[in-house]
């Protein structure tokens, strides 16, 4: 079950908590692994810790529209093979009130977490359509759902793509390829780290698997929608949040 | 050259549709004749454009509906 043996993955913002863990445990299951993500020095890090076979780094910066463009071409043409999972984890947050929004916090805001997946979803489908199969997974968020205050940026792009994504299963299903969503909520990692101790405490007391997510959480159900298991399985979107929101 | 690319059209609409050669007729239409839904034309224009090395605009695309638009349109681009 669940085995991702020879196929190729592309993971975004694999330097991140929840894209490392993402990437290892999609390497667990025998998948080659392509990081990708803006700190090379970090990428390698995370590939080193997966022991330097069937793993490759690609870095790029998904804010730059040639740079998304070509990336899933750079990561067939290191590996040596076509792209079989495109998982969309990076994201960046640019946190404030609507009223104290920059145009500038907005908009790299929306560009790279919902146009850079676009643009990689694009680019991975003239292949994927081709050859009848591929799964294309994007990380959203709870907010997406439920927005949160000085987040209007990040939870329209969340929300954005699972619209996107519904749309886009809609589009290529008879061809073999499913396009999925999962929707963390919240998992410890250096973006949740920021969190005022009173916020975080509050928090828990709203989730009722009482505990913050693990980035393995998430992981686990990106291996799902990866495999062969999931084949029936498009348009979705998984919520990852301990409880706190049922949706 | 226009046989060549004739031949060459219906070669990619062949494998591309899996109908029978002698169902690709110049006048079938891919949606009504040969079976293709919407997602298969844009995937016919798209192997048409690379098969070909020549850029087919959305417009265009919308245009060609049978075998014998895109035979029309790739000779004319080919012969400017």
């Amino acid at each position: 079950m669940f085995s991702l043996s020879g196929k190729l993955a592309l993971v975004t913002g694999a330097s991140g908590g929840i894209g490392a863990a993402i990437a290892r445990q999609l390497h667990e299951r025998g998948a080659i692994v392509v990081l990708s993500g803006t700190r090379e020095g970090a990428l390698q890090e995370v590939a080193s810790t997966l022991g330097g076979e069937r793993v490759h780094v690609v870095p790029a910066n998904l804010s730059d529209d040639a740079q998304a463009d070509g990336l899933i071409a750079r990561a067939e043409e290191v590996s040596g093979q076509p792209l079989d999972i495109l998982v969309n984890n990076a994201g960046l947050t640019r946190d404030t009130l609507v009223i104290r929004m920059k145009d500038e916090d907005w908009s790299q805001v929306l560009k790279v977490d919902l146009e850079s997946p676009f643009r990689l979803a694009r680019a991975a489908l003239k292949g994927m359509q081709r050859r009848r199969s591929g799964r294309i997974i994007s990380i959203a968020s709870i907010v997406g759902t439920t927005g949160n205050p000085g987040q209007a940026n990040y939870s329209a792009a969340k929300a954005g793509l699972v619209g996107m994504s519904k749309s886009l299963a809609q589009e290529v299903g008879r061809r073999g390829v499913t396009v999925n969503v999962v929707a963390p909520g919240f998992v410890e990692t250096a973006m949740t780290d920021v969190l005022p101790e009173a916020v975080r405490e509050k928090l828990l007391g709203n989730i009722p698997l009482g505990r913050m997510g693990r980035p393995e959480d998430v992981a686990s159900a990106v291996v799902y929608l990866a495999s062969d298991e999931a084949a029936w399985v498009t348009g979705t979107t998984l919520h990852v949040n301990g409880g706190m929101t049922m949706v | 050259m226009s046989n060549e690319i004739a031949d060459k059209v219906k070669k990619i609409v062949v494998e591309h549709l899996g109908v029978e050669e002698d169902q690709v007729k110049p006048d079938a239409s891919f949606i009504d004749d040969l079976g293709a839904d919407s997602l298969d034309t844009v995937e016919l224009v798209m192997a048409f454009e690379e098969a070909f090395s020549v850029e087919i605009p959305e417009d265009a695309a919308e245009k060609i509906a049978t075998v014998n638009d895109a035979i029309e349109y790739i000779t004319k681009q080919k012969a400017a």
